[in-house]
């Protein structure tokens, strides 16, 4: 599926200026194809949810742009520099927030941002204060001198977004930025990414929490299979997959079963969640349908419904 | 922030490797210190009284001159080759250091450069320890050594460089087991350190001139007891080593941190 085209809010198509370009990329490791026809562009200052499960080639996307791994076809820009030609440069206006935490355990949280502000380049005289921002940011001020294995999770988390950040990027990749953390954990990531977002930085963050990208992003990719199989603002993906309402009947295996027959002599898609069926597309559904589902329990269309109707059901 | 011109090998890239490891030798520095002197020291010691009861002379030096000088080949080998090896391994594989240094502007030429220029600078210091333990036993000091640490940078340099390639090649850590036992144990006995080469058979005296370790051995000879047009046969032999490792330290780099 083609990308669909940006629009501004009033519907007047605009020519984007795009911190990121991707046109018909191809990775392939052996005989897998990780990316395989990629096609994704983002607008500067916008931030987007790449979704997608496992394996649907969210990472390899994110090695892609910092050169770290090289394409086998197709074209790619970042902040308008052809990569991998001009990867340095692109590099240097780039903060990356990678899904394994590389943090330098044996040194200070101070020492790892003083390191990474030398290899993005802050001149000297402003380093000082580069490091003190991005102490701010992570909120770890009072922690600067301790050493990172001795940090929580979510400090450690905190530290590895805002070491990324030293330089002022004007592009951030966030690769899985809260994945294995505590819910409250992630919601203090969440308003540092907020935060970020509001001073205009472009984000691209992939996750395969369907709530992070709800939240955060202004548009979102659905990857599965290594390449873009829907694009749009959640509600929109929402409307156009899944509709407002789903129905949820709860029941044992055979009822369900009977209500995916029910659903599907309506013309309504169904997936199954865990111990029930979700029933989409159910908003005005007809009167004698409802009737049959007498146990159903309404509520609002999701975006974990776009994701799973999409992507399919099955964990691969 | 304005994009620089960026050129291939940026002394601020290196620098900011370098610097990563500077911090982290602040730390580390006693047990790295440790391991670097004492080993050398010991075979200096144990060579010097054990042979040197034996023997008086050796090609024409008194025994503690030629095992005194020839061992700071050996404390260089090392204390190069090893970090090469080990640290740079886990760097790569264990604490994803590289891919957080690729994501930065730096590429793997700057990367490979800085490590084995740190590496080296650090081996070629420690290099000169046993030379004055050496020096303690008698020794006699002159002008001339004072060319030993940079002859030990430039060795270290290299077989840094060799490290850096076999943790590139190698699967998994245990394999560095194989490279030590036929590679680098060979390489430190038979380079003229502990007794000369002309004893050997012939093949074997002819291996050795392939081997930079006994270029370092005689140019550190050469350095303390007097230096002549024909030793810039062994920097040379000592450059090329440096260079080749250098290149192929970072073609084979690149192929594992670039995917």
């Amino acid at each position: 599926m083609v990308t669909s085209p940006q629009l501004a809010p009033d519907d007047q198509p605009v020519v984007p200026r795009l911190a990121l370009s991707l046109r018909g990329v191809v990775k392939a490791f052996g005989g897998l194809r990780a990316v395989d026809g990629l096609d994704l562009e983002v607008r500067a200052g916008s931030c987007l949810g790449l979704l997608g499960p496992n394996g649907a080639g969210k990472s390899t996307t994110m090695k892609l742009l910092t050169a770290q791994a090289i394409a086998d076809e197709g074209e790619i820009e970042v902040l308008g520099l052809p990569i991998p030609g001009s990867s340095k440069q692109a590099r240097a206006q780039m903060g990356v927030v990678p899904q394994q935490d590389n943090l330098d355990i044996e040194l200070t949280v101070r020492q790892n941002l003083g390191v990474f502000a030398r290899l993005y380049r802050v001149p000297r005289d402003e380093r000082p204060a580069a490091v003190q921002r991005a102490l701010e940011l992570a909120q770890l001020t009072g922690r600067a001198d301790t050493k990172v294995d001795a940090l929580s999770g979510g400090m450690r988390r905190r530290l590895l977004i805002a070491r990324a950040l030293v330089h002022r990027p004007r592009l951030v990749l966030l690769d899985e930025p809260t994945v294995g953390l505590d819910p409250q954990v992630r919601q203090e990531l969440w308003a540092l990414i907020d935060a970020l977002r509001n001073e205009g930085v472009t984000i691209l963050m992939s996750t395969h929490y369907i709530e992070e990208a709800e939240r955060l992003a202004d548009d979102v990719a659905v990857m599965h299979s290594g390449r873009v199989i829907a694009r749009g603002t959640p509600a929109d993906l929402v409307a156009e997959h899944v509709g407002s309402r789903v129905l949820e009947v709860y029941g044992p295996p055979p009822r369900l079963r009977e209500v995916e027959q029910i659903a599907l002599a309506a013309g309504l898609p169904t997936r199954r969640t865990g111990p029930a069926v979700a029933v989409l597309r159910a908003q005005g559904v007809a009167d004698d349908v409802a009737d049959q589902l007498p146990e159903a329990i309404a509520r609002p269309a999701n975006l974990e419904d776009v994701f799973v109707l999409l992507t399919g059901e099955k964990v691969e | 922030m304005s994009a620089p011109t960026l050129r291939r090998i940026e002394p601020s890239a290196v620098g900011a490797v370098v610097f990563r490891e500077v911090t982290l030798y602040r730390r580390f520095w006693r047990s790295t210190t440790f391991s670097s002197v004492v080993e050398p020291t010991i075979y200096l010691l144990a060579f010097g009284f054990g042979f040197g009861s034996l023997v008086a002379q050796v090609a024409g030096y008194d025994y503690i001159d030629f095992v005194g000088t020839g061992i700071v080949a050996t404390a260089v080998l090392f204390s190069s080759a090893f970090p090469g090896m080990f640290a740079t391994f886990v760097k790569r594989t264990f604490q994803k250091t590289y891919d957080a240094v690729l994501a930065s502007p730096v590429d793997t030429e700057e990367l490979v450069t800085a490590e084995a220029l740190w590496i080296g600078l650090r081996s070629g210091i420690y290099g000169v320890v046993p030379l004055l333990v050496a020096i303690g036993f008698g020794l006699d000091a002159t002008p001339g050594m004072l060319l030993v640490p940079f002859i030990g940078i430039l060795t270290g340099f290299g077989f840094a460089a060799f490290g850096i390639l076999v943790s590139a090649i190698v699967p998994t850590i245990d394999s560095f087991g194989y490279v030590i036992s036929a590679v680098l144990t060979p390489l430190f006995l038979v380079a003229g350190t502990f007794f000369p080469i002309d004893g050997l058979p012939d093949w074997a005296g002819t291996l050795a001139l392939l081997n930079p370790l006994y270029h370092c051995v005689e140019l550190v000879r050469a350095a303390a007891f007097g230096l002549s047009l024909s030793d810039l046969g062994h920097v040379a032999a000592l450059v090329v080593f440096a260079a080749a490792m250098w290149l192929l330290a970072v073609r084979r780099m690149r192929t594992r941190l670039v995917l």
